[in-house]
């Protein structure tokens, strides 16, 4: 080992800094141990991240096509994002996207709060039950989302079933990945039904955070439950309910695999979400410059609104 | 948390609410699991059965749709089926029920493998990059640490379309398209993130003594690390693991647009997988079936480390 360059290089380090007793001793100095166990991870992810996002940047100012390689590749400045911004079907898909967000992200928050401040009550088996709702979400969402759409048949699913066992509307009067109206609702109810435990949990670590003696000083005021709810449990959760929202914000922005396989976006344009149109602007157009502009566009976006959220939720924590 | 379950707490829930959530969250849970319980029935359903309406609870169970799963079929007249021997094999036998025979094997036990080589080769080199990156980052003062836990973190933003271009030209580039080592450097890269994080939540629990204690007995720094410090961050480990492999296993987006044939793994093929006029239900339940059981085996062995794996450890229990 004493002759390999990272040693020679480890011991020049070593004699560069001055070591404490206790690490006085043979081997590695600390230095060189840190950073020759930091380096892979920062490498990897350089390779796997950085480049190709910078790859992404220089494409984007540019009209390659990734089926035609041999073509000449010209350099078309702001073109791409300035068609972006103009670009119906862009803004659809973003419009899509938002209305996708809003809606799963309200679905899951009131039903994952709700489950949590209900688990939260340690009836007989809840820690049995917590498990058994926790199962969807640890699920592959498109190898899930694939067996919806047999639910989700009008003639034959158990969805339609169901749903005209307790109204006593005709099962296949409505089909839900077919119709305009009704194909985003099949999304947001999928995304719900695997997600809204994952709100559950982490508002669960914040119902657990609250200390009892707040309760109890609440109950010798005599405030009502109701009041105790609102003025006690509601806020002092609330970091953990914006935090869920984040991650859920973040994901669901990114959203493709459910959607892919559920409706690919249709009928029509309806749950075209962005990752879709990325999608078929890159691997079906082949519009390469073009589809990277626009990755970059969504990739600033969710950065940017991250950081604007993270702010908000730091100020709610100060509070 | 502690405090929470004193049984002479003021506010112990009455038993009235007790009872109310109790039923509420049950009810809850069942109609949650319907569409798994589905998945489970329509893999031990005969076609015609799977798409009888109204959907059959009651049904005489077959084994049709893992035949159909792990094989290949040919259409062929009454006449040749006569003239063959008869079948020895469950699956030969139902095949030919159907004027059919066994053509081959299909593709899931290969894709299913390929899953398999994924999703544990990118865990393993994942858990060991990261572990690796958090003990650097847990012990020693790195210039910019924080900048770069943020950097680290931050690649996870990216939709994974954006990222699959270039990434796709860069494989093209260097024959990685299409290969499982691509797929594992991909996958790994994704996962070390959470890694850093988790682990580095968890090496910071274990106190600084204990190496301190062990190298002042003459251990190296190294020697502290590999005796002292990973076999207590053995469990924090082996959750993170689990996370890793769960993300690894359910990936999708990459895989479609980043695999064509030999490196497929389970969730873009799944799919696809279509019988005699159209989707084959019952082989795609059983299908899912087989691929969700590891999934379900790691979720309960996992349950007490949940929390900290979903947010990164933002959250601390």
């Amino acid at each position: 080992m004493s002759d390999t360059p990272v040693s020679r290089l480890a011991t020049r380090a070593a004699a560069a800094t001055p070591q404490p007793i206790a690490r006085k001793v043979r081997g590695l100095s600390d230095r060189a141990i840190a950073w020759l166990f930091i380096a892979p991870t920062i490498v990897l992810l350089l390779a796997i991240n950085i480049f190709p996002l910078i790859w992404t940047i220089r494409l984007s100012f540019t009209n390659y096509r990734a089926n035609r390689p041999n073509a000449a590749v010209e350099n078309v400045g702001i073109e791409n994002y300035a068609r972006i911004l103009g670009d119906e079907d862009v803004w659809i898909a973003m419009q899509a996207t938002a209305q996708f967000v809003f809606w799963t992200i309200l679905l899951q928050t009131v039903i994952g709060f709700a489950l949590a401040w209900l688990v939260d009550r340690k009836f007989r088996g809840h820690a049995f039950w917590t498990t058994i709702i926790l199962i969807p979400m640890m699920l592959s969402p498109a190898v899930v989302g694939n067996f919806w759409r047999f639910l989700y048949q009008p003639q034959i699913g158990l969805f339609n079933y169901i749903v005209s066992f307790f109204t006593g509307a005709d099962p296949s009067s409505f089909e839900m990945l077919g119709s305009v109206e009704l194909a985003p609702w099949a999304i947001v109810i999928v995304d719900t039904w695997m997600w809204a435990p994952y709100v559950m949990l982490i508002c669960l670590a914040g119902l657990r955070s609250i200390p009892d003696y707040i309760y109890e000083a609440a109950e010798v005021d005599r405030a009502s439950p109701w009041r105790q709810f609102w003025t006690i449990t509601v806020p002092m959760a609330a970091p953990f309910i914006m935090l869920a929202v984040l991650f859920r914000g973040i994901e669901n922005f990114k959203m493709f695999d459910m959607v892919n396989l559920l409706t690919g976006g249709g009928p029509g344009s309806t749950t075209e979400v962005a990752s879709i149109t990325l999608k078929r602007e890159a691997f079906e157009k082949w519009r390469t410059g073009f589809s990277s502009a626009f990755a970059i566009i969504l990739f600033v976006a969710v950065f940017g609104l991250a950081n604007i959220y993270v702010k908000a939720l730091n100020r709610v924590k100060s509070r | 948390m502690s405090g929470n379950t004193s049984a002479h707490s003021v506010v112990e829930p009455g038993r009235a609410v007790k009872w109310i959530a109790g039923i509420a969250v049950v009810g809850y849970a069942l109609v949650s699991m319907i569409p798994l319980f589905w998945i489970f029935v329509t893999g031990l359903k005969t076609p015609p059965d799977s798409i009888s309406y109204p959907p059959k609870i009651v049904f005489q169970p077959s084994l049709e749709g893992y035949c159909n799963l792990f094989t290949t079929r040919t259409r062929q007249t009454p006449e040749y089926i006569a003239s063959l021997p008869p079948a020895t094999e469950v699956c030969d036998e139902i095949t030919r029920g159907r004027n059919m025979v066994i053509a081959g094997p299909s593709n899931y036990v290969p894709r299913f493998v390929n899953s398999v080589v994924v999703a544990f080769g990118s865990t393993f080199l994942a858990v060991a990059l990261g572990t690796l990156s958090a003990y650097g980052f847990s012990r020693f003062k790195v210039p910019l640490a924080d900048d770069l836990l943020f950097f680290i973190l931050s690649t996870r933003m990216m939709p994974p379309i954006a990222v699959a271009i270039p990434i796709y030209l860069m494989y093209r580039e260097l024959g990685l398209s299409d290969t499982a080592v691509g797929m594992i450097l991909l996958y790994t890269a994704v996962n070390v993130s959470l890694a850093v994080w988790l682990l580095k939540g968890f090496i910071d629990e274990i106190p600084r003594e204990y190496e301190e204690a062990a190298m002042i007995d003459g251990y190296t720094r190294l020697q502290a690390f590999w005796k002292v410090v990973l076999p207590q961050a053995a469990t924090g480990i082996a959750a993170t693991a689990i996370f890793c492999l769960i993300f690894a296993w359910n990936e999708y987006a990459f895989a479609v647009l980043l695999t064509s044939g030999s490196a497929q793994t389970a969730p873009p093929f799944i799919p696809t997988i279509i019988g005699e006029g159209g989707m084959d239900w019952p082989a795609v339940g059983a299908g899912t079936t087989i691929f969700l059981v590891p999934i379900l085996v790691f979720t309960i062995l996992l349950r007490k480390h949940l929390l900290r794996g979903i947010t990164f450890g933002a959250v601390r229990k």
